[in-house]
């Protein structure tokens, strides 16, 4: 070990002679580049990998460090501008690279399948199922009528299709997301793959969902002993997942090792940061450690160790020489120069804690039974024939300096709630009050002055700014909108100090939003925020497009901004990690309705609604030493337009009874705080 | 899926009648039938005697909207809107300069525009599609390259100088067919078969491109992705997953201009001579005949709404989420 | 004054366009968005070759856009005289500075046709003679030409040589003004960049500048190995014949040049207000604006463009035609006329561009930038001028650079079916449609056809490839993915 290894030759050389029998695939020295005008820009710069049959290696990496491009790269994929100028892929015993594209054409969905991030548009939209899995019988196994009728309902009904027969000509529209992700797993398999690549396969699902296909995914790997190469940025799914990790950093794998050894002795200082950055229980309501800087561009990439930059133990040696494969333990190998490190790097321990923010005053917002209805048209006449119950009857409170983050699954209602309260869209019904006033029936002009007390942060940094304005311009928006007074200063002094406010330069004024990376937008989409001085700040998922690291800047200036500002926050989320770390009260939506709400400690520690209990089991947990029992929700959450009759969850609850079928249940207080609607409790 | 067509058929309606406003306020309310008689009659030397004459042969003579001096429904009826506009959604189209009645004259002339612009529509698409599908299939390749360049050349000429110079090249220099004319029956392929090649070939640049610009950004979706990853050929991806869904947008575009093969093509027509709807347009467009442009107009019109339909309808065959939705 | 200047109605048009343009121009620059689409398109070698060779179709538009009344000669000589003190008069005739520089062109004109370059009629003739003996002589002959080839006297044997002198000399004119151009190209971009004059010029010529110098000098290259010998020519000879009536061919294709921009750019003025105006508001505010809207556009664009077209244009003759009063000259009533053609077709074209924009902008007032702007209480006029007009300039300025070849070809094609520009004014459409009836004569009268078809087809060539470039460099979608 301490002779300089060269490119783990010796480590792969010695597991070679005692592997080979099940290796599936062997990748060495891969790269991949991508043409921009007259140069090639390196992707994917010299990745080793290897899975046998039956393993799961798990590729980890944040947005841009070429993980997908390796999958890609595997079946030649590649979009146009794609290159592979080097390296050899050996899929049981072939060199992929070299295959004539007729053969290879067979290798795609008979010996690699791969299954993508987006089901919506990953199946084709004018083809029914049957055909689209029809396709893949007959390509690669020759069936064609009705045994590959047959065939396709066998593998429709494994991958946990309800109702195959009639799904087999429904066309992907009619599918609901998680559907959707279970035909494309099917058609992954038709072809009998012995590799199957999944390229973020639950990214685009809710988390009782992602549950689903993660269960799916294993079960259907431990029959058909595949091995497969899972691609995520998720430790938590990589924990349920993983036989073997793989980091990746910049086109290069810096970190290898069995997933007992990664979770419990990650050693790459990146790896180690990736986990202190993930909001935890442990460090509720401190500081997220985070990674200062970016990624290195493609076209700049530095010559020594590509992460010397962002590393607080990068010394001199790190900057001049690129590192090579160091084997610290059987299965665990990382690039990286340090020779002994701390085994893990916690994170600044709590300050303060949740419990020590401001006690609850009188109430900045409360929102008493809100509506909003959209009406459904129908016929020749466009008759209103029904609605669309996205939000029905949800009461808030939420006092200055606190924040209560609204919990829930995509299409509950949680973002059409934070709009509502802003007066964005309609409401139906209810009544929105700030600082004791009624917002629902003001003329435009009365409310101006409670504009400025409430703003809202969005989810997607690019569509949030004006690409056409400055940064500087952007900000100042609200101010002459609302027409602010700066007091003694100018307007271009007070756009600065909201600016160094978020952690951004002065300078930034003057230039454009494309200019900034996701986080740096986000940041500016604070910034215009908080130059109005609002009470209350309504954060959309702020962070659910951003990459983990980038996730804990924002975290904690946020948190920093609480505590200096007194600032409320309604935190829409569907992450339940950003909840505990952040919040000091939860409302846990469905359907339109809260069906649980209470402090974080009540809500997460001891769930009373089957619902939030499912959901907060469906949560992969980043620990694998203690698995928690997962509860299945059988099925996805219905459409808002046609709620199930009584409880709207009772045909997903396991502990149903004839009373959850008949009538909604009324609110149950279980302590001052907590409430839960559920006939279990009344 | 009916209430949806019967709920398009109803749109049709309003608009028909706001085609038919527009042309009536267009001929006679911009111009006063005064105006036209002095312009059809020689605009100096023209007595107020001969103005109420012209008025009067062709039932110009009466009132706009509102016909005082009538009595009962004729109070609106016995108007110039009434018997020149509104009657034109019962077929009636009046006559022409030269007495003829315009609807039957319509009816003896779309057999010739026919025979030219269904082929000429026919073979246009299949071979534009074809070509675009070459080049589609041979992207980022010189084929490609030089076939964009191709059709942005071929665009950039006047559809004249394709009819001047293919009868020049293919009738007068090697006198391969006849140079103008039209024959009845089977005998008509002699004359047919030229203005249809010029057609399509005058058709290629900007057909070409259009297309392969759908198939390009159909073959870079996701699902097309998918197709490749289960193995399946190139060519197999082509026509079975991108040509299905360039169908939409490619039906948009055609559909709705087959109704309007029936008004024929002014251009081929009047160089061709055949004796099509096109070639009396030009005809009554030359000789001022506005009775004749203005039963096109609204002709044409109802044709195009037609083709709106059509379109509606033939979404429900290609596109499931309008047949199921 | 020796004249008196005459301001056409698209004289002001096209000079108000050209201004906006420069305007465009300054603010793209400030904007560094806008400025780095631009230099997308600077660096497309299509595009800007063909943006030179349409700078110098637009420098002859822009010159036949300056018109006067030059002063008669005698009123000229009888007030130099001081004897009578008449008001000066000028001639009725409506000049350009265009037709200034080409008066040799404009005025020599011949009886009938003749052939490019030709010393003697395209048609024999019967001549009257003086023979050696004195006697009225009658031969039917090719009758000499009053001007083409006239400096040669009789000796017309001499032509070849002569024709071939004057290329020659304007072929070796034409390469030295490139090389001293493409000189001060390399030395100026030495400067910019400071490097030496040899690497510049290898910059240049390896597509490794940041803007297609190559492409413009070739083409500029190419131009003038084209213009200079055809100006060398078109002295002393009809270039490219005469027509029907004598007149020069090569005049009158220069002359259609401006015929095509104005139908070209001017329509844009009436298509783009309403197309921006009705779309944005539709799509902004929805509800029954957009069924309104709605209804409208497709009740226009439900009647077949060129009925519509021509319904519209016998409309406009009948009243131009009963109000002769109106116009003072015939060029006023061809120009208005002209003006009246721009007008139909934008009003028949907006729609298109209107559904486009009113999709997109349905689509951006979803965007979160908006909503954010609305939780702030910005005025909705506020939000469409800053939020949604500038995220809508890119499909703005796409449409204008495509629309501009196809109304280019509409005029030709409209000239042609007898409801296009005035019979008297001089464009591609007349062109085509007067040569028409030659080709049927035997020999051929092709010349006017070439001639035309050239010119036209390099101008909406270079159109087309322009737009092709602008497309490439501002829609989102393509630029992204480039």
């Amino acid at each position: 070990m301490n002779a300089e290894p060269t490119l783990g030759e010796n480590v792969a050389g010695s597991e070679r002679a005692t592997q080979s029998g099940q290796r599936l695939l062997e990748v060495a020295n891969l790269r991949i580049a991508f043409a921009s005008g007259r140069s090639l820009l390196a992707a994917v710069d010299g990745v080793d990998l290897r899975i046998a049959a039956g393993e799961t290696l798990a590729l980890l990496g944040e947005s841009g460090c070429g993980k997908s491009a390796t999958a890609l790269g595997l079946l030649r994929l590649l979009p146009a501008a794609g290159r592979i100028p080097g390296g050899e892929v050996r899929f049981e015993g072939r060199d992929l690279l070299a295959l004539p594209e007729a053969e290879m054409r067979g290798v795609r969905g008979g010996g690699m399948a791969m299954i993508f991030q987006e089901p919506a548009t990953s199946l084709n939209p004018v083809l029914t199922v049957g055909h689209q899995l029809g396709e893949v019988l007959e390509r690669h196994l020759g069936l064609r009528g009705t045994p590959a009728r047959e065939r396709s309902l066998e593998l429709l009904t494994a991958v946990g299709i309800a109702d195959a027969q009639r799904r087999l000509g429904e066309y992907p529209f009619q599918l609901s997301g998680g559907m959707k992700q279970r035909v494309m797993i099917a058609v992954a398999l038709a072809g009998n793959p012995r590799l199957l690549i999944a390229d973020e396969p639950t990214t685009a699902l809710d988390v009782t969902i992602q549950a689903q296909i993660l269960e799916l995914l294993r079960r259907l790997q431990g029959e058909h002993a595949m091995g497969m190469l899972l691609i995520t940025h998720d430790l938590g799914v990589v924990a349920q997942m993983a036989t073997r990790v793989a980091v990746m950093y910049a086109g290069q794998i810096v970190e290898e090792a069995p997933r007992e050894v990664f979770f419990s002795a990650a050693r790459h200082p990146y790896t180690q940061k990736l986990f202190a950055a993930l909001p935890d229980l442990a460090r509720r309501g401190g500081r997220l450690d985070t990674i200062p800087g970016q990624v290195p561009p493609l076209s700049g990439m530095p010559s020594g160790c590509r992460f010397a930059s962002r590393c607080e133990h990068a010394w001199e040696r790190c900057r001049r020489q690129a590192p090579e494969w160091r084997q610290v333990a059987v299965g665990h190998r990382l690039r990286c120069h340090l020779d002994a490190l701390p085994a893990a790097v916690t994170g600044t321990p709590a300050a303060g804690g949740s419990s020590a923010a401001p006690a609850a005053d009188a109430a900045l917002l409360s929102v008493d039974e809100l509506r909003v209805h959209f009406p459904i048209r129908r016929g020749i006449l466009q008759r209103t024939v029904g609605h669309v119950r996205a939000v029905d009857g949800v009461s808030l409170e939420l006092a200055r300096g606190r924040t209560l983050a609204l919990v829930g699954e995509s299409g509950c209602g949680k973002t059409t709630v934070g709009k509502a309260i802003l007066q964005l869209i309609a409401a139906s019904g209810g009544s929105v009050r700030l600082l004791g006033q009624e917002l629902g029936g003001l003329a435009r002009g009365a409310r101006r002055p409670l504009r400025r007390r409430m703003q809202m942060i969005f989810q997607d940094p690019f569509a949030s700014l004006n690409p056409r304005m400055s940064v500087g311009e952007i900000i100042g928006e609200g101010m002459s909108a609302l027409r602010i007074d700066v007091q003694g200063q100018g307007r271009a002094a007070a756009i600065a100090a909201v600016l160094e406010q978020v952690g951004l330069e002065a300078a930034a004024a003057g230039r454009y939003p494309h200019e900034f990376s996701g986080g740096q937008r986000q940041r500016i989409a604070i910034a215009r925020a908080l130059a109005v001085q609002p009470d209350l700040v309504i954060c959309d998922e702020p962070t659910s497009a951003l990459d983990v690291s980038v996730q804990a800047q924002i975290l904690n200036l946020l948190a920093s901004l609480q505590a200096d500002l007194g600032l409320a926050y309604l935190f829409i989320t569907h992450n339940f990690a950003v909840v505990d770390h952040l919040a000091h009260e939860v409302a846990v939506m469905y359907l339109g309705r809260i069906v649980e709400r209470g402090t974080v400690d009540e809500v997460l520690r001891s769930p009373q609604h089957p619902y939030t209990q499912a959901l907060l089991s469906a949560v992969p947990s980043v620990r694998v030493d203690t698995p928690v029992e997962f509860i299945r929700l059988p099925g996805e959450t219905p459409s808002p337009a046609n709620p199930p009759l009584g409880c709207h969850f009772h045909p997903r609850c396991r502990q149903a009874s004839a009373a959850c079928r008949e009538r909604y249940p009324a609110t149950t207080s279980l302590s001052g705080t907590h409430t839960v609607r559920c006939h279990l409790h009344s | 899926m009916l209430a949806y067509l019967v709920r398009r058929l109803l749109y049709a309606l309003p608009i028909l009648i706001g085609v038919n406003v527009i042309t009536f306020a267009l001929f006679f309310v911009v111009n006063t039938p005064d105006d036209m008689a002095r312009m059809q009659l020689g605009v100096k030397r023209v007595t107020p005697e001969a103005i109420d004459k012209w008025k009067a042969q062709r039932g110009y003579d009466k009132p706009l909207f509102i016909n005082d001096a009538a009595s009962g429904s004729a109070v609106f009826t016995d108007t110039i809107f009434f018997s020149k506009s509104a009657r034109m959604f019962a077929g009636d189209f009046g006559r022409a300069e030269d007495g003829r009645d315009i609807a039957r004259e319509i009816t003896s002339r779309m057999g010739p525009s026919l025979a030219i612009a269904l082929p000429t529509f026919v073979l246009g698409l299949l071979v534009t599609v074809s070509f675009a599908l070459m080049l589609t299939f041979f992207r980022a390749s010189y084929l490609d390259f030089w076939g964009v360049v191709l059709c942005v050349a071929m665009m950039s000429i006047s559809g004249l100088f394709y009819i001047i110079g293919g009868q020049f090249l293919i009738s007068k220099l090697w006198k391969l067919v006849p140079i103008s004319g039209y024959g009845s029956g089977l005998d008509a392929w002699k004359f047919v078969i030229l203005p249809v090649l010029i057609g399509v070939i005058s058709g290629i640049g900007s057909s070409t491109r259009w297309y392969r610009t759908i198939f390009l950004e159909e073959i870079s979706r996701d699902y097309v992705r998918t197709a490749r990853a289960k193995g399946l050929s190139e060519l197999v991806v082509l026509f079975r997953h991108v040509l299905r869904n360039a169908m939409i947008p490619i039906l948009t575009g055609v559909v709705v201009v087959i109704p309007l093969l029936f008004m024929g093509s002014l251009l081929t027509e009047s160089f061709f001579g055949i004796p099509g709807l096109g070639s009396y347009t030009i005809d009554a467009i030359n000789a001022q005949d506005f009775a004749v442009v203005r039963a096109m107009v609204f002709i044409g019109s109802v044709l195009y709404i037609v083709g709106l339909i059509l379109t509606d309808l033939s979404y429900t065959f290609v596109d499931p989420r309008i047949r199921f939705n | 004054m020796a004249f008196l200047p005459v301001i056409l109605w698209s004289d002001v048009l096209i000079w108000l366009l050209f201004a906006t343009a420069a305007i465009f121009g300054w603010l793209s620059v400030r904007n560094p968005l806008w400025r780095t689409a631009w230099q997308r398109v600077g660096r497309s070698r299509a595009g800007m070759a063909s943006a030179t060779v349409l700078v110098v179709f637009v420098g002859v538009g822009l010159l036949d856009s300056i018109h006067y009344r030059p002063r008669l000669e005698e009123a000229a000589a009888s007030a130099a005289s001081g004897t009578s003190r008449q008001p000066p008069a000028y001639a009725v005739e409506v000049l350009s500075v265009l037709d200034a520089i080409l008066t040799p062109l404009r005025t020599r004109n011949e009886k009938t046709y003749s052939e490019p370059l030709a010393t003697r009629a395209y048609a024999k003739e019967s001549i009257e003679s003086r023979g050696a003996d004195g006697q009225l002589q009658q031969s039917r002959d090719y009758p000499r030409l009053k001007h083409g080839g006239a400096h040669l006297g009789t000796d017309e044997t001499q032509r070849d040589a002569d024709i071939g002198q004057r290329l020659l000399r304007a072929l070796a004119l034409a390469t030295l003004l490139w090389w001293a151009l493409a000189a001060a190209t390399a030395a100026g971009l030495a400067r910019a960049e400071s490097c030496t004059h040899e690497e510049a010029w290898r910059r240049i010529w390896h597509n490794e500048s940041d803007f297609a110098w190559n492409a413009v000098l070739a083409t500029i290259g190419v131009l003038l190995l084209v213009v200079l010998p055809l100006a060398a020519l078109s002295f002393n000879y009809h270039v490219f014949g005469t027509d029907k009536v004598g007149q020069d061919v090569f005049y009158q294709v220069l002359k259609s040049v401006r015929t095509a921009l104005v139908i070209g750019l001017v329509t844009t003025l009436v298509t783009l207000p309403l197309a921006i105006f009705l779309g944005v508001l539709a799509g902004y505010f929805r509800g029954w604006v957009d069924d309104l809207i709605q209804y409208l556009y497709t009740t226009l664009s439900s009647i077949p463009g060129v009925l519509l077209i021509a319904a519209a244009v016998l409309m406009m003759q009948v009243l131009i035609d009963n109000h002769p009063q109106w116009f003072a000259t015939a060029a006023e009533r061809a120009d208005l006329r002209l003006l009246a053609l721009c007008f139909i077709l934008g009003v028949t074209s907006w729609t298109g561009l209107c559904r486009l924009l009113r999709g997109e902008t349905l689509k951006l007032r979803e965007l979160e930038y908006i909503q954010a702007a609305q939780a702030f209480g910005v005025a909705d006029l506020r939000i469409i001028g800053r939020h949604i007009l500038p995220n809508l300039m890119h499909i703005v300025i796409i449409a204008l650079v495509m629309d501009f070849s196809s109304l280019v070809l509409a005029e030709a094609v409209l000239s042609y079916v007898g409801i296009g520009v005035d019979p008297t004014m001089i464009s591609f459409g007349t062109m085509i449609n007067n040569a028409r009836m030659e080709l049927a004569r035997e020999p051929m009268v092709w010349w006017s056809l070439a001639a035309a078809f050239v010119f036209m087809f390099t101008l909406v060539l270079a159109a087309n490839l322009l737009a092709d470039a602008v497309r490439d460099a501002f829609d989102p979608r393509i630029a992204g993915s480039a």
